[in-house]
């Protein structure tokens, strides 16, 4: 019985869920006549029921990729890609109108910032129930027993009455809980988990992850989890990539990613953590010396170079395409 | 919502200016609903054997005339009773028209922005350039007077405010994030304007409702006064201010009277505007 449930889970599995081939992000701006180049050849692809974690610092064009998958970048902005598709479906050319039915239908979104993202003057119980009612044809009766048990499910206690209650009235857990029944109310197929936990406290940080994991894995739904921090991408998420300045600079499997870090981005990060290499006591933690690159300063060649421990002569003219998941020329020793 | 209310009420309790207009208003809305129970007299039967009576406490004055007489013998304190109902209808239809309106023009400029929001923020320019009354005056000029007009005429001056005061709210929330959660979960436009935005723009929008409520009544008692609103023999402030005017000096009484029912009626409403306004900005309030 198990080993058909395995199986069954796993030919899911193989399906892709989302491909992107080469995506370009370019702003217009009123300064530069060239537009800014904000994310460039980004190529990833999504599994069903995968979760995929992406990591790196602030600037690195993370949520723009997040923004540009729920068509909302706005009229600044400028996509170009070779293939973006979810579910068969070409997001390229969505028109407004069907880019409603994806968005909170089919991919969900939850924010850092739980308290900020609910609004303030509408009750939980409307604003699930309206949610619901646009995206799935229920009676209202019926949108608010889906509610009630979506609150359940994620793990609010007497949840007919937190219905009821307004934003205000909910803690910073509740509130991002409120948030994930939200976004799994229309069981969308692709959640995107933009730093779910940056605003919460250590212990909740766990809860909420542990739910989006258990989600993940009932609902048999694909999660890309961004987040900064690679203590929560090594614990729950299969896959990892790593961007920096716009680029994917390592992609692996978790597991492989963080016992062998090649790009020294990823093995700076890595060891910036306290403990994670040894050092004398007292000494100051590693860490990556200067800031990424803003996007009208982007240095030629490796957009590392400036910063990398490694860096040679050739790393600082050619542009570096990324090779099995990797874009460096000289990656760490494997050890 | 409820809870808002009821914080309003909280804050609103502190402001005894507040609280005497907001008892003014009720006593004068109890008073214009019952118009017909309270008033000793039909507000338009002539009463030949009592013309320009003087007030009950005033020597010469005679019972059953508690306020006097006009000029054709009708008894004032009916006749400012009725003209309650009148003033108070109209406050509260400008408002209901002005209110709809404007919010909807001013939550589509602020939202869209751009061309839309140039294109309708200009007519109000337009209209604020020009002296509300003397706008006013125009456009009943053009309709012909009566009260519908000028209720119409006063609406259509009273809607730049709205426009301007919703606008400005809503593209300050437009970029709150609740805003942005809402498109990504597919809302449409017109719900995150509507459902949304607009609730969270009410704080100013009731204490300009209230402020222009007041508004509403004083431009239709000057529209009055000058002949264009109320037509005789309706009983209304502005139009018996003006009937009076020529027996100011023989018998004040009847120009003062209804001329303090609209300075009362008119205070009260923006006392109560004052103090939604302290009750409801956050930096009106004391710091304490």
């Amino acid at each position: 019985m198990l080993s058909i449930h395995v199986s069954k889970s796993r030919t899911k599995m193989n399906d892709t869920l989302l491909n992107v081939e080469n995506l370009n992000i370019f702003f217009k701006s009123d300064k530069n006549p060239e537009p800014i180049h904000a994310v460039r050849d980004l190529s990833f692809s999504l599994k069903q029921g995968e979760m995929l974690g992406v990591v790196g610092e602030s600037g690195s064009g993370k949520s723009i990729t997040n923004l540009a998958l729920m068509g909302i970048l706005g009229d600044s902005a400028i996509i170009k890609a070779q293939e973006c598709t979810f579910n068969n479906k070409n997001l390229l050319n969505l028109s407004e109108k069907e880019w409603q039915k994806v968005r909170g239908g089919e991919i969900s979104m939850i924010f850092q910032d739980p308290m900020t993202a609910l609004n303030p003057f509408l009750t939980v119980e409307f604003q699930l129930v309206e949610t619901i009612l646009a995206h799935i044809d229920c009676s209202k009766k019926e949108a608010r027993e889906r509610a009630i048990d979506l609150l359940s499910q994620v793990g609010i206690t007497s949840p007919a009455d937190r219905l009821k209650a307004y934003p205000f009235e909910l803690s910073g857990g509740m509130a991002q809980r409120v948030m994930i029944a939200m976004a799994i109310s229309t069981s969308p197929k692709l959640l995107i988990a933009d730093e779910p936990t940056t605003a919460l406290d250590v212990t909740i940080q766990k809860q909420i992850l542990m739910l989006i994991k258990s989600l993940q894995i009932k609902n048999n739904m694909s999660v890309i989890l961004v987040t900064h921090d690679l203590g929560v991408v090594s614990e729950f998420s299969e896959r990892v990539q790593v961007m920096y300045a716009g680029e994917i600079v390592e992609t692996a499997e978790t597991k492989k990613l963080i016992t062998y870090p090649h790009h020294p981005y990823t093995y700076g990060l890595l060891s910036s953590r306290p403990g994670a290499i040894e050092t004398k006591p007292k000494s100051e933690l590693p860490s990556i010396p200067g800031i990424v690159p803003a996007f009208h300063h982007r240095p030629a060649g490796c957009q590392f170079n400036p910063r990398c421990t490694n860096a040679q002569n050739d790393c600082l003219n050619q542009t570096i395409i990324i090779e099995n998941g990797l874009r460096c020329l000289h990656p760490m020793a494997e050890k | 919502m409820k809870i808002f209310f009821s914080e309003l009420y909280f804050e609103l309790k502190k402001n005894r200016g507040a609280m005497i207009g907001v008892v003014v208003i009720i006593i004068s809305v109890f008073i214009a609903l019952f118009a017909p129970l309270i008033a000793p007299h039909n507000p338009t039967e002539i009463f030949a054997d009592a013309l320009r009576l003087p007030p009950v406490f005033v020597q010469g004055g005679r019972a059953g005339y508690f306020f006097g007489t006009d000029d054709i013998g009708r008894d004032l304190l009916s006749r400012l009773i009725y003209g309650s109902r009148i003033s108070l209808a109209v406050g509260f239809s400008v408002v209901i028209i002005a209110l709809i309106s404007g919010t909807f023009l001013g939550v589509i400029a602020g939202f869209y922005g751009g061309f839309t929001d140039r294109i309708i923020m200009r007519l109000t320019d337009l209209i604020m350039s020009l002296p509300s009354i003397l706008f006013a005056i125009v456009i009943v000029a053009v309709l012909g007077p009566g009260i519908t007009n000028a209720i119409i005429a006063v609406s259509v001056v009273a809607v730049p405010n709205f426009i301007r005061i919703i606008r400005a709210q809503v593209m300050v929330e437009k970029n709150r994030q609740y805003v942005f959660a809402a498109k990504l979960f597919g809302a449409s436009s017109f719900r995150i304007m509507f459902i949304e935005i607009l609730p969270n723009c009410m704080a100013p929008l009731i204490v300009q409702a209230s402020l222009g409520f007041s508004d509403g009544i004083l431009n239709v008692a000057a529209l009055g006064f000058l002949g264009l609103g109320a037509q005789a023999p309706m009983s209304e402030w502005g139009t018996m201010l003006s009937d009076a005017r020529s027996f100011i000096e023989s018998s004040p009484w009847m120009v003062t009277l209804p001329g303090i029912c609209i300075l009362v009626t008119v205070l009260s409403f923006n006392l109560l505007g004052d103090g939604l306004r302290d009750a409801l900005d956050p930096r009106l309030k004391k710091q304490n």
